[in-house]
């Protein structure tokens, strides 16, 4: 069975966000990119199936920064057998329909039986790459998955709801999955096992030079929301906060 | 290309979800203005009923027992069709579990571009313009779709519920494409464990985030709350990482509380999180980031380690 797990590299919220001097996008230049939360739960898995029902897990990405050999070294790390970067003369901010476009282009050459995504990314402005992927490939997609099993051509697939409910779907493969959880947290790769593998892996390139169509949205202006309402911040430290807290939730009655 | 507006509207164990009437109210209003038409879209089987509950212009009720369950490649197809047919200058989606299947593909499918995660849409003359909350809330991205129709996925709680209930008749028609030899079987819906408390049901509650760091320093939540007779909540990384159960988990994919009181540990805000909470009548925020969009929304908030303060709180109240 070929697994394929399509990732995207993207900017970091660990650190503050910056607005170019146009304020019209980010400033790339400011901002370290990590890769997607949720595709890292798809890396796990796609290893995790790999693991129940046997096959490869090939990692496809677009190396928008060129600096996604880390975190392709990481998931070969975890299990995945073959990298794949698509590479060009390439800027940061590539919108979600581009990347889709690119990588479905990649896919159609792997022979996919399960493709895996994270189900969203922070900077998905023009949408999810999990349904275009679908689109671009011709088949069926589920979103929002936390558990994923494969049996005679068949993926059963547990789909989360609002209110704690989760749909059983029985889909045949081959198909695409939105992952947002992994059955199992990500497992750990090791430093030193990333570090061997980063000196003997082959990262397989895909050269892409295209300007094909894109999102066909245009960014007018970005900028950290404008807040309708500021919460009243407590002055003081720990201890004043503690009793000005206490305060409020007795005047309110509740204490 | 008309001037209508499609809301694909969409029910959950046969209830029809909040976002649908908050996208008729605000398509109702855009409608209004362009002079097109605001259509509820329902996709079902025996749900006319529910159907009729829209202050839409018109609302289309889709029967067919394969589309008795949401399965994102029957509605996917249904939408498409009816999309061709019909040329909506925007279709509309929730951010939800169901929307976020349909939109992006629509969008691939029908050429036409998409907008996500938007809180704010209004008409500038024949432009629409839609404002994206990206990066986990952290910045917001006003944007123009090109050419003359577009999709967009709204964020849950962005718009009126009320704006969009009323009780249009219904035009109910049969699937408008073949619904057989699909690849996509619903199987069942699996219901929330019950036993543990219902959190929805609480007056006040103590909610940690992964601010809180370790599943060992859960405890201190639960002293916190216990002092304040609380029940403990938290978000989403809190209960996938099994610090606590699934059911105490609020927000897109846990549940919608409103209490009384909303105290939270280490919570960022992030979108999916606020549609469970931003309801409750008094919320305050320990965060330690000052740019936490949770400050955004709380009524008073801290910046605090919430160590310090949750410890000097359980003293004061001993
Ligand atoms: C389809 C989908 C559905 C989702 N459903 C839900 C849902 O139902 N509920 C939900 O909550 N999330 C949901 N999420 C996840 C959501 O996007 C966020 O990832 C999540 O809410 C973040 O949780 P958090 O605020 O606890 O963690 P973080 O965003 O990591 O925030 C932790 C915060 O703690 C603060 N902090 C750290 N240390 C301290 C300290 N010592 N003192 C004080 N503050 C500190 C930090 O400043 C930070 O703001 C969903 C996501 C998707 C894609």
């Amino acid at each position: 069975m070929n697994i394929v797990v399509a990732i995207k590299h993207i900017p970091s919220l660990a650190d503050e966000l910056e607005v170019n001097d146009e304020g019209t996008n980010l400033d790339y230049d400011m901002v370290d990119f990590v890769l997607n939360e949720f595709d890292e739960q798809a890396i796990e898995q796609a290893v995790l199936v790999k693991e129940a029902s046997g096959g490869a897990v090939t990692v496809v990405g677009v190396d928008v920064i060129e600096e996604l050999d880390g975190v392709l070294h990481t998931a070969l790390a975890k299990g995945a057998d073959k990298a794949v970067k698509i590479v060009g003369d390439l800027e940061p901010g590539i919108d979600s329909h581009t990347h889709a476009r690119w990588l479905a282009d990649a896919i159609k050459e792997m022979d996919a039986d399960i493709i895996l995504t994270g189900v969203q990314a922070a900077d998905d402005l023009d949408g999810q790459i999990g349904p275009m992927l679908a689109a671009h490939l011709d088949m069926p997609y589920l979103g929002v998955v936390t558990g994923v099993e494969v049996a005679h051509r068949v993926a059963t697939l547990y789909k989360e709801y609002a209110g704690g409910m989760m749909g059983k779907y029985a889909v045949s493969l081959p198909l695409v999955v939105g992952v947002q959880a992994a059955t199992k947290p990500p497992r750990y790769a090791p430093i030193s096992k990333i570090r061997q593998i980063a000196k003997t892996a082959v990262i397989e390139e895909i050269e892409v030079d295209d300007d094909g169509p894109g999102a066909a949205v245009m960014l007018r202006k970005m900028s950290p929301p404008v807040s309708t309402g500021h919460a009243n911040m407590l002055p003081g430290d720990a201890e004043a906060v503690a009793e000005k807290i206490i305060a409020i939730i007795k005047e309110r009655g509740l204490l | 290309m008309s001037n209508d507006i499609f809301v694909v509207t969409e029910c959950l164990d046969g209830k029809v979800s909040d976002i649908s009437y908050e996208m008729v109210g605000k398509a109702k209003e855009l409608a209004a203005a362009s002079g097109g038409q605001a259509v509820a879209v329902m996709l079902g089987s025996d749900m006319a009923e529910q159907a009729g509950t829209f202050a839409s212009d018109a609302t289309i009720y889709v029967d067919d027992p394969a589309l008795a369950h949401f399965n994102p490649e029957a509605y996917g197809k249904v939408v498409e069709a009816l999309a061709a047919a019909r040329s909506p200058r925007l279709t509309m989606f929730g951010s939800t579990s169901m929307g976020m299947d349909m939109a992006a593909w629509l969008s691939v499918k029908a050429e036409r571009p998409l907008i996500a995660y938007v809180n704010s849409l209004s008409a500038e003359g024949d432009e629409l313009v839609a404002t994206s909350q990206v990066y986990a809330g952290k910045m917001a991205a006003e944007c123009v779709p090109e050419g003359e129709s577009a999709i967009v996925t709204v964020l849950a709680g962005a718009f009126s519920v009320e704006a969009g209930q009323g009780g249009m008749a219904v035009e109910q028609i049969a699937a408008p494409v073949p619904l057989d030899g699909l690849k996509t079987r619903f199987v069942e819906m699996i219901m929330p464990a019950a036993g543990d408390i219902d959190i929805t049901a609480q007056e006040k509650l103590v909610a940690v985030g992964r601010g809180i760091g370790s599943e060992d320093n859960v405890e201190l939540a639960e002293e916190l709350a216990e002092a304040l007779d609380a029940a403990v909540a938290a978000s989403r990384p809190i209960t996938d990482a099994g610090w606590l159960p699934k059911t105490r988990q609020v927000g897109k994919s846990g549940l919608a509380v409103k209490p009384k009181l909303y105290l939270m540990l280490g919570i960022s805000g992030a979108p999916e999180h606020l549609e469970g909470m931003k309801d409750s009548s008094l919320i305050i925020a320990i965060n330690t980031d000052e740019n936490a969009p949770i400050f955004d929304v709380a009524h008073y908030g801290t910046t605090e380690d919430l160590f310090d303060v949750a410890e000097a709180m359980l003293e004061l109240l001993e």
